[in-house]
């Protein structure tokens, strides 16, 4: 086109090309830097929390407790009471009870109003959850205040309204409630994944044990206390708190009739293998290796937006983390620059500043991990970036990376690092696209970008994976089923689908 | 050969500078707006803002008299004297005369909008005429609007040939091009617009959203798609083309997120006023009492500064 | 088996004697049928050559059943595969079409098939025809719900935001299938049939005891629209063959009715490559003439829910 290629007016003395001899690049300095911005509610977490059983707290038969430290400042922030065995067989014992005697009794109408009760209690508090959220996770305030919290009280009040309405969820045959179930939740989103988990369950008239993460056990604790406000009868939900063996304990107690899982699918292979033989009910949603997959008719800076929430939010600790960006060769060059400069001005440290892009790594064990697969695909030859960012001294931080020249044998490709680590792949044609993006073991989720309508749906119908995000990444809604294919699990939380997965038909 | 759509040409062009999505560049602009500025980078970018202000008058009504109060308020915005002046005062090309002389000693330039402001419909010669006696009159600036009917229609080469000869028509006055965002109807056209426009400007010209006078003015996401465009064309040819939001800025805090999304998608370079204005009016006293907030501690009440859009 | 007519076989020559011995012959031979697995659309013997033999009702010898082995299965997966993405590629209407032609292959066969029920004492052949008949009617019922499960169990989510967001279904892929022992004809399409309709492809252990009905089936399939790998019918030894449907990673589902140890087994496999396992208890019977032994959640079993999200922008 003409006006492609047109040449600048020649008649005039200021000229077009301010610097010509040499390569023009932004600057993305300190010339307006921005004042720390930190929240200042107050979280309110107790020195110390028990377990939640039969709707009181009360101490652990070992009298034994876990330290809970702030991974942004690795300081304590609370005891957490050590669930044993036995503490587990008495919070199953409770959820029966309650189960037996009040919730599984109860009409969904009357169930559903409590429930609701539970979302307005959370909205209510929300800023002192999200303060306490990221206190003891390290994921940004922003986010915990514009997405977990919120999101929470979404669920809560999402499921409260399926509770008298199952006979349209479930079509064609009755159903009943499975009767206690048990679940064991990760700690990368430790308010959403319970309410993930318990808005189903108690909806649908069933009780719940629920473990939180080791490292992420405030919140749940919190939410305990809101139950208590909530008057919600006491059993219907048990926190049981500890490491992998009280977890071991949720999963083998013989009153759940069904377990709930979400987590590694290591582990969660582990938890099929322990239950093989009984007739539990499960449900696992694991881990994932997510294809965010750029054409080159995509908008380019909504898709860089898009993968870099992908990889980058809640610090890539994301089991649907898009981690592998599959970039279509033609802008590959163009589209990781826009890459480069976008995360130049991400944001890492503390969690507690408004303006945080970035948070604390949730554990130490966890960032060794992430460095490790690192320090593997330097040594496997891929080509690493990092934004020159200032990290804090203290605390488990980690800038953003992207790794170019990735190929699919790297480990940095096939594993899921559960970190901000982008490994950027390149294909040329939507058949070799698809192909990159199935080879895994993993299919929880996708990402597809192009202006094209009819290719959209052509890349959603063959992307294995139970989420795909077209021109959007990172989106979760409750009404919408969140869920893996092949060994990302099986189930589905959220919407309609996930409801069936809480009742027997009868 | 197959018969073109009417508008194909305008296609052909997005598909070559790009699509935008709404949503995405919707969503992009929402976390601008969460950025929390405080204390020190607080005044900073009030300070910055007050800087880059056009401040602006384009009223029927206008007389000398409204200009010279209008150029007073420019000079000094404040009794405080780290307060900065203005950028520019914008006003119709008949009052050129009368600023150039209010402001002949200051640093302060005079921007004139001519090309049959608001609408653009005139002949181009009557257009170009009107920018010439602007700039003779002493512009040191000229805001020029595109022919929004011309580029809907796909008549893209007319549409750039027009702005071709306002550069030129301009000599040595910076140009600001309104693309009018409002009446593009479309991200996909703004980008194309801003490309198309920039291609035939010179380093330190402006592209600028809006006349003020139609239904919709600047918001974050146009204004972003532009900043986008902005750094795609820099980028590739080196050359710096500044931004002008215009229209609908009326709040201090508002000011501060546009500023951040010129923080992050332009970098520093960008942070003064031979790269970045905004068009208001309303806005200047806003900034002036945050600022004056932000150095006493107390809430300031509209009325301890002029012109304030409220007086109760 | 089948005799033909005796009086055809009366010979008529003019020496009584020789009329006589002719009587105690067998006037014609009666051809015995080879049974053969059905895999890929070919009739196939077990690649290890072997056999077992199964006996009529009265104790006599009956038939020798292909004793599959583990490469046997193997095979019947890769012909699952082969099948598999086209077979799930056409149109719900099509097949619809296709199972809807079973039926009738079925119900136009169905004294044939009664008899291979009955013969080698699965049940009486009173019990087989019933069965028969509702393997057919089941067959219909499925094929009905091929173009419409996915309208009830999927469907658009009213996202809070710019987006329009629909889930839809897609079958698993590859699905095991270890059949019943009682009411082999009928549990085989009862488990078979939703699984198929939804476009996954099947591998099926027929029963150990009562194969024969699945052998005669296979011959129907063939006949069938049906195309060739999309259900393949092996027979052999549960002992044998189970631990390959548990562990064979490249099986997504299965769904057997075993007994307790053989679920523990599939379940430990199937944790190894996190498989959608539906393990029924062969210890309690199972009512396969039951209305409730039919439902679209029979197929929901064996799909997964795909999620699309989608910005709503000019």
């Amino acid at each position: 086109m003409s006006v492609t290629t047109k040449a600048a007016p020649k008649a005039r003395k200021k000229t077009q090309a301010a610097t010509t001899d040499r390569v023009p690049e932004l600057i993305f300095g300190d010339l307006w830097e921005f004042d720390p911005a930190p929240e200042s509610a107050d979280p309110k977490i107790k020195p110390q929390y028990e377990l939640f059983i039969g709707g009181k707290f009360v101490e652990p038969e070992s009298g034994k407790y876990f330290d809970s430290i702030n991974p942004a400042t690795e300081k304590k922030i609370s005891r957490i009471a050590l669930a044993s065995a036995a503490d587990v067989a008495r919070a199953y014992e409770a959820a029966q009870k309650a189960f037996d005697t009040t919730w599984g009794r109860m009409p969904g109408r009357e169930r559903g109003k409590y429930v609701y009760r539970i979302a307005r209690l959370i909205q209510d508090r929300a800023r002192e959850f999200a303060v306490a959220e990221t206190v003891d996770g390290g994921k940004p305030i922003k986010e915990s205040r514009d997405f977990d919290v919120p999101m929470t009280a979404a669920h809560f009040f999402y499921h409260a309204g399926w509770a008298d309405k199952l006979d349209y969820a479930i079509p064609g045959r009755p159903t009943e409630p499975l009767g206690v179930v048990g679940q064991v939740i990760p700690w990368n989103f430790p308010l959403l994944m319970l309410a993930w988990k318990i808005a189903p369950a108690i909806s649908t008239g069933n009780c719940v044990v629920l473990k939180p993460a080791e490292t992420t056990s405030v919140t749940a604790l919190k939410f305990a206390e809101l139950l208590q406000e909530a008057d919600l009868p006491p059993g219907v939900v048990n926190f049981v708190t500890g490491a992998g063996e009280t977890g071991a304990a949720v999963m083998a107690n013989d009153i759940a009739s069904k377990v709930a899982f979400t987590g590694s699918t290591e582990v969660g292979k582990l938890i099929m293998r322990s239950l093989a033989g009984s007739d539990k009910k499960m449900t696992m949603e694991l881990g994932g290796k997510a294809a965010n997959i750029v054409f080159d008719d995509a908008p380019l800076d909504q898709a860089v937006e898009g993968v870099v929430n992908g990889i980058f939010f809640n610090q890539g600790h994301v089991c649907c983390a898009g981690s592998r960006l599959l970039v279509q060769e033609s802008i590959a060059t163009e589209f990781v620059e826009k890459l480069k400069r976008r995360i130049s001005v991400l944001r890492v440290g503390d969690p507690m500043d408004k303006n945080t892009d970035i948070g604390a790594i949730n554990s130490r064990a966890q960032l060794e991990k992430i460095e490790e697969l690192v320090q593997s695909g330097v040594e496997q030859g891929a080509k690493m970036f990092q934004p020159s960012c200032r990290l804090p001294g203290a605390g488990f931080f980690y800038r953003p990376t992207i790794f170019t020249g990735v190929t699919q044998s790297h480990r940095i490709a096939t594993e899921e690092i559960f970190g901000p680590v982008l490994s950027v792949l390149t294909f040329r044609t939507l058949e070799e696209a698809v192909e990159k993006a199935n080879n895994t073991a993993y299919g929880l989720s996708a990402g597809v970008w192009t202006d094209k309508g009819s290719r959209i749906l052509k890349m959603s119908t063959e992307l294995k994976a139970g989420v795909v995000w077209a021109n959007t990444f990172n989106k979760f809604d409750p009404s919408s089923p969140f869920g893996g294919y092949k060994e990302s699990g099986f189930g589905r939380e959220g919407g309609r689908q996930g409801l069936l997965d809480y009742v027997r038909l009868t | 050969m197959m018969q073109s759509r009417r508008t194909s040409s305008l296609d052909r062009f997005i598909a070559d500078v790009g699509p935008v999505d709404q949503v995405g560049i919707e969503e992009r602009a929402a976390k601008f707006t969460t950025r929390s500025i405080k204390k020190g980078s607080k005044l900073w970018g009030l300070k910055t803002a007050v800087s880059m202000v056009d401040l602006t008058t384009l009223e029927g009504k206008d007389t000398p008299g409204k200009i010279a109060s209008l150029c007073q308020k420019a000079r000094a915005p404040s009794s405080d004297p780290e307060v900065p002046s203005v950028a520019a005062v914008c006003i119709y090309p008949f009052l050129v005369k009368h600023a150039r002389k209010l402001l002949a000693d200051t640093s302060i330039k005079v921007a004139s909008v001519a090309t049959s402001f608001p609408s653009g419909q005139l002949p181009l010669k009557l257009r170009l005429q009107e920018v010439r006696q602007a700039v003779s009159d002493g512009a040191d600036e000229v805001d020029m609007v595109i022919n929004r009917g011309l580029f809907l229609s796909g008549e893209l080469d007319a549409v750039q040939d027009e702005i071709a000869a306002v550069v030129e028509a301009c000599g040595e006055s910076t140009l600001k091009v309104i693309l009018e965002v409002s009446e593009l109807e479309t991200y996909d056209n703004i980008r194309a617009a801003s490309m198309l426009a920039m291609r035939v400007l010179r380093a330190d010209d402006f592209i600028k959203t809006s006349t003020g006078k139609a239904s919709g003015s600047a918001t974050l996401a146009n204004t972003q798609v532009m900043l986008e465009a902005i750094r795609d064309f820099y980028l590739a040819t080196g050359t710096p083309i500044g931004m002008k939001p215009a229209g609908g800025i009326r709040t201090a805090k508002q000011a501060l997120h546009y500023l951040v999304a010129v923080k992050e998608t332009l970098g520093d370079a960008w942070l003064n006023n031979t790269r970045y204005r905004f068009g208001a009016s309303a806005l200047l006293n806003d900034l002036l009492r945050q600022i004056e907030k932000q150095k006493t501690g107390a809430y300031q009440a509209p009325y301890y500064f002029s012109e304030a859009s409220a007086s109760y | 088996m089948s005799v033909g007519n005796p009086k055809a076989a009366t010979g008529k020559n003019s020496t009584g004697r020789r009329t006589q011995h002719a009587a105690q012959l067998p006037s014609r031979v009666p051809v015995a049928k080879t049974p053969k697995v059905y895999v890929g659309g070919e009739f196939i013997r077990s690649e290890s050559g072997r056999t077992y033999p199964i006996n009529t009702d009265d104790g006599t010898f009956f038939a020798n059943i292909p004793q599959c082995t583990r490469k046997d299965l193997r095979n019947a997966v890769e012909a699952a595969a082969k099948a598999g993405s086209s077979w799930a590629r056409r149109t719900p209407y099509n097949r619809a079409q296709i199972v809807y032609r079973l039926a009738e292959m079925l119900e136009s066969r169905s004294d044939e098939m009664a008899r291979a029920i009955a013969k080698p004492g699965a049940s009486s052949l009173n019990d087989a025809r019933n069965e028969v008949a509702a393997a057919v009617d089941r067959l219909i019922y499925y094929a009905g719900w091929a173009d419409k499960f996915e309208q009830v169990l999927g469907n658009t989510n009213p996202v809070s935001g710019p987006f329009f967001n629909f889930t839809v279904v897609e079958p698993v892929g590859i699905v095991g299938v270890i059949v019943d022992d009682s009411s082999p004809l009928l549990a085989l399409i009862s488990q078979v049939a939703p699984v198929i309709v939804s476009g996954n492809a099947v591998v099926v252990l027929a029963s150990e005891t009562h194969p024969y009905p699945a052998i005669v089936l296979g011959e129907m399939l063939a006949t069938s629209d049906l195309p060739g790998g999309v259900v393949n019918i092996i027979t052999g030894q549960r002992k044998e063959l189970v631990p390959t449907f548990a562990t064979h990673t490249h099986i997504r589902g299965l769904d057997a009715v075993v007994v307790a140890a053989e679920k523990k087994e599939l379940a430990l496999g199937a944790a190894d490559s996190v498989k959608r396992l539906r393990a029924r208890s062969s210890e309690k019977e199972i009512d396969w003439f039951a209305e409730s032994a039919q439902s679209v959640y029979e197929i929901r079993n064996f799909i997964e829910f795909k999620t699309t999200w989608h910005p709503i922008g000019a």
